[in-house]
């Protein structure tokens, strides 16, 4: 089940990225849930994965949802998703306190919820 | 365990309109633990799988010729829908030390970490059990991951080895089954609840 968990390899340069490593915005995280603009057409200089990330947003998903479907690493898609909200073509849906865990009220909504699956 | 990787649609995938936040829980324990197989016994979705490379310096070396080496780490998820308005994730990711860099990150704002453990190489633990004490400071709960030839023995001798602090929960898991797979994620949000909130991560 944990085979291949990881493997060393070259490194691909980060060329969809036009070489950043780092995104516009350090609130987004794997669980960050984004959604869509569908009233905003993407720009016309968007590539082929921007267009497909967008796509994939058109209900809502997490960002690592999105990096799982379209194959790339979770740091390179939170660059591509930070200029996409940027733009206006996505919005985050869940931007609480990004750095804080979450309080009592929320753990309790959880706690109810597991004990119910 | 094929996921839905390929299918870069994701029919049916997305979450209900109504869900408008998000909050995570880590899954960590050395290779071949079963954090996957827990995963996906809970999962409301096949297991996710996404590649992070990161930059790790091989340890012991002369420090003044780091030697650094490009990995990829494998993380796979799922995720549990579990009140209309709110999923949760769970990430599973390798807890040794050369991956760090990697699981900080992904500590960062979560409820808390579920640690597991195979009693038949309990030597693995300490090492990920050691970077969660020291490094973070979100709650964790010990789930000693049921094989069939596992060695029967009791949770608190099991307790004593990995030097748990007092009020850390240690529960037995078979990892393939859900109802027990969800009783540690309840166990380790009751944890999550005895600690200070709006607590910083890291901080």
């Amino acid at each position: 089940m944990d085979t291949e968990e990881y493997r060393d390899h070259p490194v691909r340069s980060y060329v969809l990225t036009s070489g950043r490593a780092h995104p516009s915005r350090n609130t987004l995280r794997p669980e960050t849930l984004l959604r869509a603009v569908e009233s905003r057409p993407v720009l016309s200089t968007a590539g082929r994965l921007e267009r497909e990330l967008v796509q994939l947003c058109h209900g809502t998903l997490a960002l690592a949802e999105v990096a799982a479907y379209l194959q790339l690493p979770a740091s390179l898609v939170t660059v591509m998703v930070s200029d996409l909200v940027d733009a206006g073509n996505l919005t985050i849906r869940s931007n609480h306190q990004a750095h804080v865990l979450p309080g009592k009220d929320i753990l309790e909504k959880i706690l109810d919820g597991l004990r119910k699956l | 365990m094929d996921s839905a990787n390929s299918d870069r649609t994701a029919p049916g995938q997305h979450l209900a309109p109504t869900v408008a936040r998000s909050v995570k829980i880590l899954v960590v324990g050395a290779f071949g633990v079963g954090k996957t197989t827990l995963i996906g016994a809970v999962s409301e979705i096949d297991p996710l799988r996404t590649e992070e490379r990161i930059t790790t310096a091989s340890v012991g070396i002369d420090p003044g010729q780091p030697n650094k080496e490009t990995t990829t780490v494998a993380m796979d998820f799922g995720r549990i829908t579990v009140t209309d308005d709110i999923a949760l994730y769970l990430f599973g990711t390798p807890g040794q030390r050369r991956f760090w860099d990697l699981w900080a990150g992904l500590a960062d704002g979560a409820v808390g970490a579920l640690v597991l453990i195979d009693t038949r190489h309990l030597e693995d633990s300490f090492e990920v059990l050691d970077q969660l004490e020291l490094h973070t400071k979100i709650p964790f709960t010990v789930v000693v991951n049921q094989f069939p030839d596992s060695p029967d023995y009791p949770l608190e001798r099991v307790r004593a080895a990995l030097d748990l602090l007092p009020e850390t929960p240690i529960v037995e898991c078979d990892a393939r089954d859900r109802p027990s797979a969800v009783l540690t994620l309840i166990t380790l949000v009751e944890h999550a609840m005895t600690f200070p909130v709006f607590q910083k991560v890291n901080a």
